[in-house]
This record gives C-alpha cells, sequence and structure tokens, in this order.
C-alpha cells in the first residue's frame, strides 16, 4: 500500500499536510465543546451569574461548533480531491501498464480480474484515503487529546472509562474473530449461488431435455441453505453489537454520575463545585474517547481490506512485461511481405513441455500459408508468434527479413492484418469498427470501408442495417450474428492494406458458400499481400501455395495439397476425414 | 459486472414506490408473527431508551442538590447563637459568674468590663462585641443551643462566629467555601451538602435495569429480524430458481443471463440487507422520534420548542445538500458504467487494439472517461461527505440552544438543573432519529427497486399448463416414428420462422437438417422437443401428437446432445451421470471409452472424481466429448445431435461418429451440422432455407439434383 501511496504528487501531499493541519485545529475546537459545555454548566448552577455571560459562552461554544463544521468542510472538499484525483491516476497507470501487457500477461490475470482491478480495487483504496484523511487522522488525535483531558481528573472515572473502551474493543475484536473468516466463505457462497444459477440459465435447454429441474433444484437447494445459514450466523453475531454499544455508552454516563455521586458525597466543600462540572465534562469527553476508539477499530477493519486491493493493483503494475519494444521501424528492409520462421519453438514460461519445435518455414510476397492440424496442436500459437503475442522462446521470427523482437511494436503491427478466431467488436458504428485503429498511413477513407466490406462481403447484410454504414454495433456485437461479425472483423483487416494478413481460424462462423466467395473475392483484391490461414477445414486451404501440417507441435509436412495427400499421413487422414477420396481428387 | 460497495452506490428509485412496499410485506405473510414480535421489541426497546434521559435527569438533580451546603442551616445556627448573645437579661445574669470565675484571667475580666462599659454607654456596634470580648468569657456568655437534636456547646459556637466574621468581607467565593470546611462538626455535619446516596443507588439501579432491557429487547429484535429478511431472501432466491424452470425457452431467448443472474443475487441481497437494517431502524427511530417530541413536551414545552426549531433548521440545510448530491451520485454511476464499459471492451479485445495499434485512440478514450468520473467521483464524495460533520453541528447547535434556554429558565426558577441535562439528551434523539429515518427510507427505496425486479420476474407468465394431458409414452416401447404435419412456427404472428414444414422419419433412420445460418434448423430441434409451442399444424410421435404428450414425458424420449457444452460445477462422474440414478462406473468408463477422454479422465487428479469447474485447463473439444458421453449415458428412442461436435476437430469427430453410429442404431436420430462430412450417410437429409424444406433426399439423390445442396457442397472446394 505505502507503494503505491508514493504515487501522490507533491501538491496532493501539501493537501494532506494542510489537512493534518486542519484536523488539529478542528479537533482542537471539537474538544473546546465540553470545556464550553462545562463552564455554561457552572455558570447555570452558580446563584449569581448573569444571563449575558451564559448567551456568551453559549455563542462562543456555538462559534467553535461552526468552526468545526466549516474545517470539516475544507478537509471534505481536499480529501475528495485527493482521493479522486489519486484514484485517477492509479486507474491510469493501470490502463497504461495492461495496455502494454501481452497475450501471456493478459492471460495470467485474466480479463475479469483486471477489470476488477482496474475500477473496485482502485475504488476501495480512494475509500480508504477519503475516510482516512478525516477518520484516520482525526481518531489518534482526538483520542490522545481526550484521554490527555480527563486523564487528571479523576482516577476513578479514567478507570470507568478505560473499561468502557476495553469492553468496547474486546467486543469488536472478538466479534472480528468469529465473523471474518465466514465473511470469505459468505463470498464464495454467493459465488456459488451465481454458478449454479448461470448453470440453470446457460444450460436451460439440457437441463430440460434431461428432465433435470429437480436435480438441479436440488444443488440450488443446497447451496441456498448453506448460504442462507452462515448469513444468518453472521448477522446474529452482528446483531449484538448495537445493543452493546448502547449499553456501554449509556452505561458510561450512568457510571459516571453514580461515582461521581459517592465522589461529591466524600470530598471537601471546596472540591464539590469543582467535582461535579468536572463530572458533567467527563461524560462527554469519555464519549469522545470511546468514539474516537470506535472509529480507529472501524479503520483498522478497513486496512486489511484496501491491502489485499493494494496488493493486486501492485501485482499489475509491478508484473515485468515479457514483450519489450525494438527500435527498427522496418523502412530500409531489404524485403517486403515474407514471413519466415528459423527453427523457431515455443513453450509458455512456466510450462515443462514445449507447444511448437523447430518449426521453419518461409512465405514470400504474394503467397498464400496454410495451416492445419487438429486441436492443440499448434496452429494458433503458431500464429499468434508473427504479431507477438508471444514471443519464441528459440529461434527467429522474421517479417520482411527482420526479427520482430527489433521491430517497433507500432512498425510491425502497421505491417499486419490479424484477424481472430472469435471476431471482436466495439461499441461503435460499423464504419467505425472496420476503419478501427492507425496503419502509419493516412486515414481511412468512407470509400475504402465501403471497399473493405464489399471484399468481406459484408455489404449486402450492412446496407439491411437500419443506418447502414452508421448502425451501431451493440456492446460485445450482439446485434450481429456470428457470421457478420466474422466479415466485419476481415474487413477490418482489409481496410487497413496490410502487407501481410494473418487469418486465425477467421472463416469458421461462415457457412462454405460465403466462405468461398469471400476467400475468391479476397485473393483477387490483396494479389500483392501474403496470407497466413489457419484453419480447420480442409476447402479452406486446398488451393494454399504452402500447407504447414502441425502434430502435436511438429511440423509434420510442408507442400501443397496434391504433394501433402501423398507424402504426409496426418494430412491425408484430416483430409479423409472430412471429403471421400474421389472429392480430393477432383479438387 | 462487479457489485458496487456501499458508499459509491446512489439509492435507486423504484417506478411505483408504494406498490413494490405493499407487495414485499404481503409476500412476507409467512414471518409476520416474528416481524410484529421484532416491531413490538422495537418499540418497547426505544421506549425504555426514552425513558432513561428522564431517570438520568432525576438523577442529576439528586447530584445537584447535595453539592451547595445548607445555608438555611447556617443562618439558622447563627441566628439562634446570636439570639442568645444579644439577650440582656442573660448577659447581666452571667456577669457575676465571669467576674467569680477562677478560670478566666484578670486582663480578661478587665476587657470584659470595657465591652460591657461600651455597651452600656451605646459606644459600640453589636458586630464589634464577639471579637472584643476575649474567648474565655465567651465561653461562658454562650449558652449551648439544639439544632436539628444535636447539642452545639459554647466552644463550637464561638468558633463557627470566628469563622463567618473571618469571611464577612471576603469576595472569592471559593475562599469562603473552603473556610465553612474548617466549621466545628457539630455544626459541619449540619450546614454540610448531602447527597442523598439512597435514592442515587435505586434510580442507579433503575437505570441499570432499563438499560439491560432495552438491550436485550433490541439483541432480540435484530435476531428476529435477520432470521426473518434472510430467510425471505432464502426463499425468494428458491422461487426464483423454480420459477426458471417454469418460464418458457422464449423468455430467455430475449432476456440476459446477466440480468436474471443480477436479480438472483444482488436484488434479492438488496432486499434482505435492506429490511434487516432499514425496518429496525424505521421502527425504532420513528418510536424514539414521536416519543422524544412527547417527552419534551411533557416535560417543558419552551425548551422542546427550542430543541425542535433548532434542529429542523439544520435538517432543511442537510436536505437541500441531499437532493443536490442525488444528482451528483446518480451521473458518478453513470460515468462509472461508462469507464467500466471502455475498460471491459479494451481489456477483451486487448489482441485486436494492439496489433491495429489503437492503444493510443482507446488511451485518449479511456483519459476522457477517467476525467469525467474523477469530476463527478469528487463532487459526490465531497457533498456525501458533508453528511456527518453537518449532524455533528446539528447536534451542537442544538445542544447550546437548549442549554442557553435552559439557564434563562433555571435561573428564573421555571425548570430545573436535570431537565436541562435530560433535554441534552433529547435533542441528540430527535435529531439522530431524524437523520437516521432519512437513512433508512433511502435503504427502503433500494429495496423497493430491488423488490419490483424480483417481483417483475416471478410475474412473468409461465408454460402452459399440462394437468389436461392423459396420454404418455413409455420410453421403452416407443417404436421411433416422427411426423412432422404441416408445422408452422411463428414468434409473434407477424415473423413466420417455420412454414409448412413436412417430413417422415422412421424408426431407425438418420436424419440430418442442413441449410445456411438463420433457416431454422435449431428451431426445429425445439419445436420437436417442445420447447416451443408449434403455431400450427403437428408433429406425430408413434402417431401421438406432441400436443398431448407432457413436456416431461416427451423429453423423456429424446438424447440431446447440443453445441454448447454445458457441464456444471462438480465431479465428472456427477456430470455423466447428471440426473440418471444407478449408473454404475463400468458404464461410465464404457462411455468415456467410446467417445476417446477415458484416457484423459484417467490423467485427472482424482478420475471420475476430478471436478469440473470454470477455470480449467479443459478444452471446448474435450468438454464436447463430455457432454456426449453423458447423453450415451441416457438410453432413449430418439437422438438429437445439434452442432453436437462443433468444437472437436474432424479427426476425432470421425472416431465419435463412428462409436455415435453404433450406439444409434435402432434408433431415429435427427443430426444438425456444419460440416457436410458429418452427414453425408444420413438416410435423409432435409435442407432448409428460411423456415422451409427445399429439398430432400440422401447425399445422392442431393448431388445429382445440382440444387441448393450440391452448391453447398461443393462450394468447400472453390477458391
Amino acid at each position: 500500500m505505502i507503494k503505491l501511496f508514493k504515487n501522490f504528487t507533491k501538491k496532493d501531499l501539501l493537501i494532506i499536510l494542510i489537512c493534518i493541519i486542519l484536523v488539529f485545529f478542528q479537533v482542537f475546537l471539537e474538544l473546546r465543546l465540553p470545556d464550553y459545555m462545562s463552564e455554561i454548566t457552572k455558570l447555570i448552577q452558580t446563584d449569581n451569574s448573569t444571563m449575558e455571560e451564559i448567551i456568551k459562552q453559549g455563542s462562543f461554544m456555538l462559534l467553535c461548533a461552526f468552526g468545526s463544521l466549516a474545517t470539516a468542510i475544507f478537509v471534505g472538499y481536499f480529501a475528495a480531491n485527493v482521493s479522486s484525483s489519486f484514484s485517477m491516476s492509479i486507474r491510469k497507470l493501470i490502463f497504461d501498464k495492461v495496455s502494454k501487457f501481452s497475450t501471456a500477461e493478459m492471460k495470467k490475470f485474466r480479463t475479469s480480474s483486471l477489470i476488477t482491478r482496474t475500477t473496485n480495487d482502485v475504488g476501495q483504496l480512494e475509500m480508504l484515503i477519503a475516510m482516512g484523511l478525516q477518520a484516520f487522522i482525526k481518531a489518534p488525535i482526538m483520542a490522545v487529546w481526550a484521554i490527555s483531558k480527563i486523564l487528571n481528573k479523576s482516577i476513578e472515572l479514567s478507570t470507568l472509562t478505560g473499561g468502557c473502551v476495553i469492553l468496547l474493543l474486546t467486543t469488536v475484536i472478538v466479534l472480528m474473530i468469529i465473523v471474518l473468516p465466514r465473511f470469505s466463505i459468505v463470498q464464495k457462497l454467493i459465488d456459488k449461488v451465481n454458478s449454479v444459477t448461470r448453470e440453470n440459465l446457460t444450460g436451460i435447454r439440457v437441463i430440460r431435455a434431461f428432465n433435470a429441474e429437480k436435480f438441479q433444484e436440488k444443488r440450488f437447494e443446497e447451496v441456498n441453505n448453506k448460504l442462507t445459514n452462515t448469513q444468518l450466523f453472521n448477522q446474529r453475531c452482528f446483531a449484538i453489537l448495537n445493543p452493546i454499544m448502547n449499553i456501554v455508552m449509556y452505561g458510561l454516563t450512568l457510571g459516571i454520575y453514580f461515582i461521581g455521586a459517592y465522589l461529591i458525597e466524600k470530598a471537601s466543600m471546596t472540591d464539590k463545585i469543582t467535582l461535579f462540572s468536572d463530572m458533567v465534562v467527563f461524560s462527554s469527553y469519555g464519549m469522545q474517547v470511546i468514539m474516537s476508539f470506535l472509529m480507529l477499530a472501524m479503520i483498522f477493519m478497513m486496512i486489511p481490506r484496501a491491502n489485499i486491493s493494494a496488493k493486486r493493483i501492485n501485482e499489475v503494475l509491478l508484473e515485468k512485461l515479457s514483450i519489450t519494444d525494438g527500435k527498427l521501424d522496418g523502412s530500409n528492409s531489404r524485403e517486403s511481405g515474407t514471413v519466415e520462421f528459423r527453427n523457431v519453438s515455443f513453450k509458455y514460461p512456466d510450462a515443462d513441455e514445449y507447444l511448437l519445435k523447430n518449426i521453419s518455414f518461409k512465405v514470400n510476397k504474394g503467397e498464400t500459408i496454410a495451416f492445419i492440424g487438429s486441436t492443440g496442436s499448434g496452429k494458433s500459437t503458431l500464429i499468434n508468434l508473427v504479431p507477438r503475442f508471444y514471443d519464441a522462446t528459440e529461434g527467429e521470427v522474421l517479417v520482411d527479413g527482420i526479427n520482430v523482437k527489433d521491430y517497433k511494436q507500432s512498425s510491425l503491427n502497421n505491417k499486419l492484418g490479424y484477424v481472430p478466431q472469435k471476431a471482436f467488436m466495439f461499441t461503435a458504428t460499423v464504419s467505425e469498427n472496420v476503419a478501427y485503429g492507425e496503419n502509419g498511413k493516412e486515414e481511412i477513407t468512407k470509400a475504402k470501408i465501403k471497399k473493405a466490406i464489399d471484399v468481406a462481403q459484408g455489404t449486402e447484410f450492412v446496407s439491411n442495417m437500419e443506418n447502414t454504414y452508421d448502425s451501431h454495433i451493440a456492446r460485445g456485437g450482439t446485434n450481429v450474428s456470428g457470421g457478420q461479425k466474422q466479415r466485419l472483423a476481415i474487413a477490418r483487416a482489409i481496410a487497413r492494406d496490410p502487407e501481410i494478413y494473418i487469418f486465425d481460424d477467421s472463416f469458421s462462423a461462415l457457412d462454405f458458400k460465403t466462405d468461398a466467395l469471400l476467400r475468391k473475392e479476397l485473393k483477387r483484391y490483396t494479389k500483392n499481400a501474403t496470407s497466413m490461414i489457419v484453419a480447420q477445414r480442409i476447402g479452406t486451404i486446398i488451393n494454399a501455395d504452402k500447407i504447414v501440417v502441425l502434430d502435436k507441435g511438429e511440423c509434420v509436412g510442408i507442400g501443397n495439397h496434391k504433394e501433402l495427400l501423398k507424402s504426409c499421413e496426418v494430412y491425408k487422414e484430416i483430409a479423409l476425414s472430412q471429403l471421400s477420396k474421389e472429392e480430393l481428387e477432383n479438387a | 459486472m462487479p457489485r458496487p460497495g456501499p458508499r459509491g452506490r446512489a439509492p435507486e428509485k423504484s417506478k411505483d414506490f408504494k406498490g413494490a412496499i405493499k407487495k414485499l410485506f404481503s409476500s412476507l405473510k409467512k414471518w409476520h408473527l416474528l416481524l410484529s414480535i421484532s416491531i413490538f421489541l422495537a418499540m418497547v426497546s426505544a421506549i425504555l431508551a426514552l425513558i432513561a434521559p428522564n431517570k438520568l435527569s432525576d438523577l442529576t438533580d439528586t447530584i445537584t442538590k447535595g453539592i451547595s451546603p445548607n445555608t438555611k442551616k447556617l443562618t439558622e445556627i447563627t441566628t439562634k447563637i446570636s439570639k442568645s448573645m444579644n439577650n440582656q437579661d442573660n448577659m447581666a445574669k452571667k456577669i457575676p459568674q465571669i467576674m467569680t470565675s477562677n478560670s478566666i484571667s484578670n486582663e480578661d475580666k478587665l476587657q470584659f468590663q470595657e465591652v460591657i462599659n461600651k455597651i452600656s454607654s451605646n459606644s459600640i456596634n453589636k458586630e464589634e462585641i464577639v471579637s472584643l470580648i476575649p474567648d474565655s468569657v465567651m465561653l461562658i456568655l454562650l449558652d449551648d443551643i439544639k439544632v436539628d437534636g444535636t447539642l452545639i456547646n459554647s466552644k463550637d459556637q464561638l468558633e463557627c462566629l470566628k469563622i463567618l466574621n473571618s469571611i464577612k468581607n471576603e469576595k472569592d467565593s471559593n475562599k469562603m467555601i473552603s473556610s465553612l470546611d474548617k466549621l466545628p462538626k457539630s455544626i459541619y455535619n449540619i450546614v454540610k451538602p448531602k447527597i442523598n446516596l439512597e435514592k442515587v443507588k435505586s434510580i442507579g439501579l433503575l437505570l441499570v435495569f432499563l438499560y439491560l432491557c432495552s438491550a436485550v429487547f433490541s439483541y432480540i429484535q435484530g435476531f428476529l429480524l435477520c432470521t426473518v429478511s434472510n430467510n425471505f431472501a432464502r426463499d425468494l432466491r428458491t422461487k426464483i430458481t423454480l420459477k426458471i424452470n417454469k418460464l418458457p425457452l422464449r423468455y430467455f431467448d430475449n432476456n440476459e443471463t446477466g440480468d436474471i443472474l443480477s436479480r438472483v443475487t444482488n436484488d434479492v441481497d438488496s432486499i434482505a440487507m435492506n429490511m434487516n437494517q432499514s425496518m429496525g431502524t424505521l421502527v425504532t427511530s420513528i418510536t424514539l422520534l414521536i416519543g422524544s417530541i412527547i417527552m419534551m413536551f411533557y416535560t417543558d414545552w419552551i425548551m422542546a420548542l427550542t430543541a425542535i426549531v433548532s434542529s429542523l433548521f439544520g435538517f432543511f440545510l442537510m436536505f437541500i445538500i441531499l437532493t443536490k448530491s442525488q444528482k451528483y451520485f446518480n451521473q458518478k454511476q453513470i460515468e462509472l458504467g461508462k469507464l467500466n464499459g471502455h475498460i471491459e471492451e479494451i481489456y477483451s479485445g486487448h489482441n485486436i487494439v494492439k496489433v491495429y495499434n489503437g492503444t493510443k485512440t482507446a488511451s485518449k478514450e479511456f483519459d476522457l472517461y477517467n476525467k469525467n468520473l474523477y469530476t463527478y467521483n469528487k463532487k459526490s464524495q465531497f457533498l456525501s461527505g458533508l453528511m456527518h460533520p453537518i449532524m455533528g453541528f446539528i447536534g451542537n447547535f442544538g445542544y447550546v440552544a437548549v442549554c442557553i434556554v435552559g439557564a434563562l429558565l433555571t435561573m428564573n426558577n421555571i425548570i430545573s438543573f436535570g431537565v436541562i441535562v435530560a433535554f441534552m439528551i433529547y435533542v441528540r434523539m430527535f435529531s439522530n432519529s431524524l437523520s437516521q429515518i432519512a437513512q433508512a427510507m433511502t435503504g427502503l427505496q433500494s429495496s423497493a427497486a430491488a423488490g419490483e425486479r424480483v417481483f417483475e420476474f416471478l410475474d412473468e407468465e409461465e408454460m402452459s399448463n399440462q394437468k389436461s394431458i392423459k396420454k404418455s409414452l413409455d420410453r421403452n416401447k416407443t417404436k421411433g416414428n416422427i411426423e412432422f404435419k404441416n408445422v408452422k412456427f411463428s414468434y409473434n404472428d407477424d415473423r413466420v420462422i417455420i412454414n409448412d414444414f413436412n417430413a417422415k422419419a422412421k424408426s431407425g433412420e438418420k436424419i440430418a437438417i442442413v441449410g445456411p445460418t438463420g433457416a431454422g434448423k435449431t428451431t426445429m430441434v425445439n419445436l420437436l422437443m417442445k420447447f416451443y409451442e408449434i403455431s400450427d399444424g403437428e408433429i406425430l410421435i408413434d402417431g401421438i401428437s406432441t400436443k398431448d404428450l407432457t413436456r416431461e414425458n416427451i423429453h423423456d424420449l429424446f438424447v440431446m446432445v447440443l453445441q454448447d457444452t454445458w457441464l456444471f460445477d462438480g465431479t465428472i462422474r456427477d456430470n455423466i451421470k447428471f440426473n440418471k440414478k444407478d449408473v454404475s462406473d463400468e458404464e461410465i468408463w464404457k462411455a468415456l471409452k467410446t467417445v476417446g477422454v477415458d484416457h484423459f479422465v484417467k490423467t485427472l487428479p482424482g478420475g471420475l472424481d476430478a471436478v469440473l469447474s470454470d477455470n480449467d485447463s479443459i478444452s471446448q473439444g474435450q468438454k464436447q466429448l463430455l457432454t456426449i458421453a453423458r447423453g450415451m449415458i441416457e438410453d432413449a428412442p430418439f437422438l438429437i445431435l445439434d452442432e453436437a461436435t462443433s468444437n472437436v476437430d474432424t479427426r476425432t469427430e470421425e472416431l465419435v461418429q463412428k462409436a455415435m453410429d453404433k450406439l444409434t442404431v435402432g434408433k431415429t436420430s435427427f443430426i444438425i451440422a456444419h460440416r457436410l462430412s458429418t452427414i453425408k450417410n444420413a438416410d435423409l437429409i432435409l435442407v432448409m432455407k428460411d423456415g422451409n424444406i427445399i429439398e430432400t433426399g440422401n447425399h445422392n439423390q442431393l448431388m445429382k439434383k445440382k440444387g441448393f445442396y450440391a452448391d453447398l457442397y461443393n462450394s468447400q472446394f472453390e477458391l
């Protein structure tokens, strides 16, 4: 947490200092209040005091109260400022850091966790600072000051107050020890209730088809009961806090008066009146002491939670980037449109087994290279090494004859047009989605967008949309079908005018006909561009210049369709599982 | 979406607050008794807390009475003394006794003689007499007197007179009082202030009793209330789960999972939490508010008005701030939502953002949202932070007002000091309960909003009643013939999905349905399974219309494997068995072997007992194979495979397909597939387009036709 607080600017620190001074002043004013109270009490008690005197003291007291309110407002204003700007800058730090992450880091943290870290966890810290600047500074000052004020007045009453504080703190601590571990259980059970309900909803057709409604209801009842019982236990424990707090506070007042009565009775005439006014003061200072200790206890309850959040944020901020930027922008490369793998092997940083072993191939300008293999053979992993989602563990990946690690990432990206397996849509218009990003050239024109969509076989459905090219695409692209999303994603790559296209199984949601048509158009439009295609369907890749057959991370064959059919057993098996012998030969 | 913390949450507004609250309470019927007890206890404990300040003021009064010396008695004593002194006859009588006394020195006698002379010549005032007469003479002059039954001897009287004389001209009241401490014991005991300790004790005990009772009642109240609210929440959750199973499938097509999920957890939680907190507070606060008003007026009406008016002034201020901050809170929630949405999009599209060099734009957009959030965050935080200090000020303001007015009244002897002490507590009680009512109302408000959403879901129209259905088919005796007769289906009359569908499947046949996306393939399955109700025409199973069969009966006849790989959070064994009872491990292993995942399952820690959870590294393909194994265990006359092998690579698919073919011998099966290779050996292929069957036949027949199917098939080889 301390590490994060280093992000405070000098201005923030100055404001915090001002806050501390203001809080001192505020505590000073607030602790003057009981003094005025006792003064007023004394005046009322004494027969010959005048009304003016009382009003004078009263207005002093009111002035103090108002002063305390005013300082509180200032502190509140500063605190809101500091905490909000702190959270803003931390959010920005996290966001920028995540922007630099590679796929490895994204996978490690998982998207959902990164989102909570950027918003909720930062929110936790913000709350701590906002509350802290007010309560955390105030409580100790208040406690010490208030204690010092009553300490010399009466040993008996001080002991009583101390006892009350101890009683209250013990209750809170015992409660925390009992209840806190159960809080995390509750959180888990809520997740469980959530997950069973999610199962019920996502699997509704399966559940109904298997007549398993009762089965699932029983599973839900189990977690539901567990959740209810745990929560019931927690809340029943917590219900005791309020009555005990009341008893202690009222009890303290009563105790002070009660003990006070005996003390006064025993005291000499001189001390009686002083004792009495002391007693009145004590009842309010004692309350202050108890209150500030309670406040401290509350803050200490908040700190562990905020600390966890701080840790989670630091994990992100201190994460070592596995991909660093190179220096070259590729303007003076000797080749263009080529991709070469030289003895490339790859494994995840903390894994034992290699996902890719010793892969070598080269594809030249204008050629199409395809990758095929069963699930888990490493096709996608291979293709992901080109845009540097990961870096090769061994060997080199060269684009235009330059190692991808030596490029500036933006320069490398300008050469690439990548289409993922799962098409991704932004909440923006169709045009904005297609023209997304920067390609280091001039801005993408309307005409180009139209052309790209046309090549991607999207003109028909886009022109049927309500606002055609300006139609809004909903969050996650829920208002377009899978096939439509895929076509827009392809159009996005086309609009970029890249040297090298990378299609990671990007035709899977298209029916055969559209798939064929799209590829035909694409070929015509991108004559000079190099294409790298990962595919499941033989039909998609049958006409590629080179096909790389992968099996368990190893290259078991390179060649065109006809060659592979003869030479590569794995390729033959895959092909035969999709098409008959005659069909394969006729193709 | 992660749940927002209580601080950042703007109170939500319900559409119909009254209606929602009414509904909420009527659905609490089961617990009305417990609730009434709890409300009653809350009131009793509040009333006890109300009586207490009154008693406390009695206590203070008792103590106050015992502080100042009993000046009346002191005056009484001095008058008695001076009376005996000034009695001339008495003095005359005493003179011979003094003059003859041996214990008095001659000088004293002489001095006394002088004083007497002065008295007779009246050249001395009375006060001086005492100081001039020597002590030894005074002792004889003074008679013993009796005050309140205590005998005060002449020596004590003399001492008292001396002390009083010494402070006659004293201005400092402290010195005056401290000299009183030196009074001789007999007098001091009479004059000394006395606190009625007996009374203090009895009031103290009564207060302890009151506080304890109040605490016990308030605990029982809290205990009952959280019991009710948690059980209520449990019931609501159960109701929602049961409701999910009663709703037509259509409902889930149109509503998002996340929305229903948030009703089960967030909304129900919010109802329970707010109920737990607000209800107790509301009852207690209202009782306290009314009680404190009554008690204040009962004690003293001027003070009561002072307290109420001064507090209300503060609340007016708070109300203005509250309404203003509400706006910022809502705006903050909106900005937070925007920022969240942006982050979610950029993070989940991380690859695309990076490769397309969109980082800069994303960062710029982020800054904009971030800045906006900052602005409203700051404002709402500042304003909400004001509440507490203002509350404190209101309290102090009321306090001062009460003190000043109280002092004025005390001085004029209209009220006692104890009343002020009581009012110091009343005024806090009054302002606290007012602000707590305000808080409880916002709690109740969001409770109502959440309740509205939950009840809206519970009130959704359910699937048609099946009570009148008498016919049924036994899965063991079903032959396996299915006929679609003029089947029509549309969602809302206007958009026809299936238009006059006719087909026949004989026992043991393999029927494939192909066609482009949106042709209505999956809808056909949904109709067959009676997930959707047919608009017109009928589907006959062994000659019986599905309209005359219950949904459960139809489901019982079908095995269904779907594209989405639905597995629940549980062991592999439980997932394969699912709701079927008496499945031996051998049968499970056999099914796993058939789909080729037996080896994989064996490598998992625990084998069949390995738990499948969300973030496991089991691939989609493996999951799909597990769901196929589950389907195999469930042995039924009909089989539906809806894109069941779409996530499995083609080689594995072929293996599975072969196993399935063995399994489907004698079963009528329906297969929907994207990959045409999967269905080439089907007995009948139905080619669908726009809700109609446009071609039928087996693969060879259709290829010869050179129609839509052939076109679709051949497009695989084009480039």
